[in-house]
């Protein structure tokens, strides 16, 4: 193998999961650190510079770091990140005056964006600070999206959702709020230097074909409609029996409002297995502790209406059956059809883009999926000076993944104006801080807890149920947030191997409690992998490999269950390893 | 701060054929010196130990007083242990093995605790063929009390201090043939690929295995010009020959040549393939070992390796036909077995 280039931003960047594994890069293991320390304000501003809606996303963020993060390798669960992120936005106290001063004079560009979600609200932001000038136009009365629209407030209260929405239009962005965008030219012919469609994917899909769905529509809704109409207070109460089509988080959260509605026996029902359920496992949870039932492997065969009424709904019973390529078809158990009681069902069986208010012929080009073509790195679309971003662009995601697209067309944004090649984007900044400050002194804690992630704490549920806008999540007590903190690994603390100094003692090798340190002869990679003390299975995780040493051997590191713990280098007797952190911030418009 | 050692291991690590993790062999976090040598012996017992699915309260750890001595702290936390006085660890190993013949001992000096004050004691437990394992862990120093010359160290060699040794040193395994020791190796700290199946040989040895192990004072002893530095051991050693150690019931996987390969069968069954360097050496005689020693310090070189077997050897307890049980199980009727057999025995006189 050759030796790692270490001088590669994104080697150290991929050993830390987590931040890596988020669409925005948060840094976060330095905002754990911060909460450690009990220095929440500065935590939230590590998550604010990044993610935008730290409060937001402390409570909803659809988490792919979890997964990723390199304690749920060792330990029986991740670190609650998420949930970490919230007691930085609950206990961080006023953070008004740290936030960037927006110029006075402007810079001349003006910007039009449609759509008031997360990303035209990320782009808004990222460029406000830059001096442009921002018209935000959406249908609804209040900015913000889907998540003012349809995440439901037992998850994320008004409260938090207005000051982190409002933080930004206070920026003196320019809100068309109330407006239908009906013409994407009329925007467009207006001017702006550039225009951005965040109008994310907001068409919910019917079952138009199913026997009984024309007879029964006025018991039938369609999900995201209806979560709407709940917010607008159009529908304030279910019938008793609530039958919920669809394995995804609409479904969880049309489930759970319906059981605050007035269901008393809510079941969702899932054509597939329930591993296949793409809702987030803990909504699932969730939703099973509010005594909803979930029904796996039930194709939907009609609605049952008589006299006018819907009475139920007719299934039929499948298995997974996998052919030789492993893929997967639902197959008829051949039993009777099942029926399942019902007055009211919401569909949560997808979600659609529309752009109806795009004229075809304006430049705009269109792929055979419906979706507009998109430049995937600068979000460019065929019509230079429009770019798409969030749902709008490659389908329903999530917010975090919007905040992630916002920052990058903000930067294109940004090139484009200023006459640039959006290709050639900045490159990361990063920083190297070592972590010395005596034999067993570091500058963070590099000791290593046992502690077993915390449960948060929520509102009885008796209580919980009754209101549709009592939050269910009370999120960690100070003590809770500090033990869970605790439990963060430090991944961007990165071991830095010397082989200029090493003596090849073996006292690394000795201490590290995770045998990942190796001397050994070289080899190709696949061999490598297999000869080291304990075989690298996860080929997700780099070997940090160094140049020869005297004895012709050469250090492998496995990174995949590194602990972070610094013996490596407590124990070096030539400080050829160092423990130093990485800080690694993805560019955004205006990065220095 | 890190005092301690995180508890977590590899997920991916494995159990040995009696169930244990390698983590069960562990001890305590070391006190030593960052890069001491004596750390990475600790490392290779629990490798050695874990791999030849010892159970660890079948063992007892023993030493004597100096760095080395404190390293049973550091391995094989759930065995059983004695640290002894200065030069003393052969007398304590002699009074529990005589009390215990079956427990596994391993002894562990230093080359100050066995070859200056308790030279005397070194002597007799190896001609009395103990059944234990007596490693020193042989740095050329007395490291505990800031590194003064010890007995091994090498006539010329300097450490911190900067003054050459002006004595003739002592040569642990030459004396160890001499004295009777049945099984004589020596190694060093820093090649655990020969350390690992060399100890678990003298695991499986029936008889007193002597473990010379060259292992450098990162403090006091590893200087350019000591004997005995990391670099001059990875310079200077040249092993007998590379030899494979296959534990009982293993299948034999590689192929051997007659000729270069000398096969071993040790006391346990358990099978020590020798693939020399030289097809003249007979790693059974002792004549043949001693001359090999010579032979390799007259040329600059440090023997490591398998230097001497006797396969068929007889313990101390073989050699005074003791009771074939640990002293604890025998009870009131295997101890005063009654005037009817005083009577035989007293018959046998007349
Ligand atoms: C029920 C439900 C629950 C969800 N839960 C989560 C969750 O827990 N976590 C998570 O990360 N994600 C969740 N999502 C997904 C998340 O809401 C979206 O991915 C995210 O909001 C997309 O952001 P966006 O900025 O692209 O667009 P959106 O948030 O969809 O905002 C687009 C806005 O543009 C408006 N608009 C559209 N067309 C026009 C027009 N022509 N003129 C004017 N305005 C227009 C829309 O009304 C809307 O207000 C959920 C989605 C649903 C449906
Ligand atoms: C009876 C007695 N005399 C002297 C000492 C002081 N002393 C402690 S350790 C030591 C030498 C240790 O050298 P070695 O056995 O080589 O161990 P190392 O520290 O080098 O591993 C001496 C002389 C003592 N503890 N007891
Ligand atoms: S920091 Fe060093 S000692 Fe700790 S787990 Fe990582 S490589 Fe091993
Ligand atoms: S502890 Fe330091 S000198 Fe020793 S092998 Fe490891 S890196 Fe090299
Ligand atoms: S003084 Fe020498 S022998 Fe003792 S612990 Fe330190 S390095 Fe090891
Ligand atoms: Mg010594």
């Amino acid at each position: 193998m050759k030796p790692t280039k270490i001088e590669n931003p994104e080697y150290f960047h991929k050993v830390i999961d987590c931040q890596y594994a988020c669409p925005a890069h948060t840094a976060v293991p330095e905002y754990i650190r911060l909460i450690d320390n009990e220095r929440y304000e500065d935590a939230y501003m590590v998550n604010w510079e990044s993610n935008v809606f730290p409060g937001i996303l402390g409570r909803i963020c659809d988490r792919p770091c979890e997964p990723a993060c390199r304690r749920g390798r060792i330990d029986e669960e991740p670190v609650a990140i998420c949930r970490l992120k919230r007691v930085a936005a609950d206990y961080k106290s006023a953070i008004d005056e740290r936030m960037p001063k927006i110029p006075q004079e402007k810079n001349g560009k003006k910007i039009g964006l449609i759509g008031g979600g997360p990303a035209s609200l990320t782009v808004a932001r990222d460029l406000m600070v830059l001096g442009y000038e921002v018209d935000l136009y959406d249908d609804q009365q209040k900015a913000g999206g889907f998540i003012r629209t349809q995440v439901p407030s037992f998850r994320l209260p008004e409260k938090v959702l207005d000051e982190e929405v409002n933080r930004i239009l206070n920026f003196g962005v320019n809100t068309i709020l109330g407006h239908y965008v009906k013409s994407l030219k009329e925007i467009v012919d207006k001017g702006y230097d550039a225009v951005f469609v965040g109008t994310g994917a907001p068409r919910g899909r019917d079952l138009p074909n199913l026997p009984g769905r024309e007879l029964g529509d006025k018991f039938i809704h369609i999900g995201i409609e209806w979560l709407a109409a709940v917010l607008y207070r159009h529908v304030e109460k279910t019938g008793k029996r609530v039958l919920v089509l669809g394995g995804g988080n609409t479904a969880m959260d049309c489930c759970r409002t319906a059981r605050r509605l007035g269901g008393d026996e809510v079941k969702v029902i899932v054509r597939s297995p329930r591993e296949e359920m793409k809702a987030s496992p803990w909504e699932i949870e969730d939703a099973e502790r509010e005594d909803i039932e979930i029904i796996d492997n039930h194709v939907p065969l009609e609605f049952v209406v008589e006299n006018g009424v819907l009475t139920g709904m007719r299934f039929d019973r499948v298995e997974p059956k996998y052919d030789d390529n492993g893929k997967r078809s639902l197959v008829s158990t051949g039993e009777e059809p099942v029926f399942i009681p019902c007055d009211e069902v919401l569909l949560a069986v997808g979600q659609q883009n529309a752009y109806p208010f795009i004229e075809r012929d304006i430049g705009i080009e269109f792929s055979d999926n419906g979706l507009p073509v998109i430049d995937p790195v600068t979000l460019q679309s065929t019509l230079p000076q429009v770019f798409f971003g969030g749902d709008a662009a490659f389908g329903p995601r999530n917010v975090i993944t919007a905040v992630a697209h916002g920052h990058e067309a903000g930067l294109s944004i940004h090139l484009f104006c200023q006459g640039q090649d959006l290709h050639n984007r900045p490159h990361p900044m990063v920083k190297m801080q070592g972590q010395k400050m005596g034999i067993h002194d570091w500058l963070y804690d590099s000791h290593v807890t046992e502690e077993d992630r915390q449960e948060v704490i929520m509102v009885e549920k008796v209580k919980s149920i009754q209101d549709r806008l009592i939050e269910v999540e009370l999120g960690f007590d100070h003590d809770r947030g500090q033990r869970e903190a605790k439990r963060c690994l430090n991944c961007d603390v990165q071991t830095v191997f010397d082989p200029a100094t090493c003596i090849e003692c073996d006292a690394c090798v000795d201490i590290c409690p995770v045998s990942c340190i190796n001397f050994t002869d070289n080899a190709d990679e696949e061999p490598m992998r297999a000869k080291l003390i304990i075989p690298a299975q996860n080929r997700n995780q780099a070997l940090y490999v160094s140049s020869s040493l005297p004895t012709g051997r050469i250090m492998v590191k496995d990174e995949n269950v590194c602990l972070h713990c610094g013996l490596c280098a407590e124990r070096c007797p030539t400080s050829s390893w160092e423990m130093v952190k990485f800080i690694y911030k993805a560019p955004q418009a205006g990065m220095k | 701060m890190s005092y301690t050692r995180p508890t977590f291991r590899h997920p991916e690590q494995q159990r040995n054929d009696k169930g244990y993790f390698r983590r069960d062999y562990e001890g305590a976090i070391s006190t030593l010196c960052a890069g001491c040598g004596h750390d990475s012996i600790s490392t290779a017992i629990v490798q050695a130990c874990f791999e030849m699915a010892v159970e660890p309260h079948r063992v007892a750890k023993l030493s004597g007083i100096g760095c080395s001595s404190k390293t049973p702290a550091y391995f094989l936390g759930k065995s059983h242990g004695f640290n002894s006085v200065h030069g003393r660890m052969p007398s304590i190993a002699t009074g529990a093995n005589m009390a215990n013949r079956d427990l596994l001992y391993i002894g562990v000096s230093g080359d100050g605790d066995t070859a200056s004050i308790g030279m005397g004691q070194f002597a007799h437990a190896l001609r009395r063929n103990l059944n234990m394992n007596y490693i020193v862990m042989n740095n050329g120093c007395y490291g505990l009390t800031k590194g003064q010359d010890s007995a091994t160290a090498d006539k010329g060699s300097a450490g911190k201090k900067g003054t050459p040794n002006p004595f003739e040193s002592i040569d642990l395994c030459e004396l160890a043939i001499e004295l009777g020791a049945s099984f004589v190796a020596r190694s060093f700290s820093g090649d655990k690929q020969q350390l690992v199946p060399l100890l678990k040989a003298a695991i499986s040895h029936n008889g007193l295995a002597f473990l010379d192990v060259i292992s450098p004072c990162v403090t006091f002893n590893n200087t350019a010009t000591s004997t005995k530095s990391y670099q001059y051991v990875r310079e200077h050693s040249e092993a007998t020959g590379t030899f494979d150690f296959i534990p009982l019931q293993r299948e034999i996987l590689t192929r051997y040549e007659p000729g270069t390969t000398q096969a071993i069968t040790m006391h346990d069954g358990s099978l020590l393939y020798l693939e020399k360097l030289e097809q003249s050496f007979d790693v059974t005689s002792r004549r043949r070992s001693v001359d090999k020693l010579e032979e390799a310090k007259e040329n600059g070189r440090l023997l490591t390796g398998v230097i001497y077997v006797k396969p068929d050897s007889q313990d101390t307890h073989d050699i005074i036909n003791t009771t074939l049980r640990p002293l604890n199980s025998l009870d009131q009727s295997d101890l005063c077995p009654g005037s009817e057999v005083l009577a035989a025995i007293n018959e046998n006189y007349r």
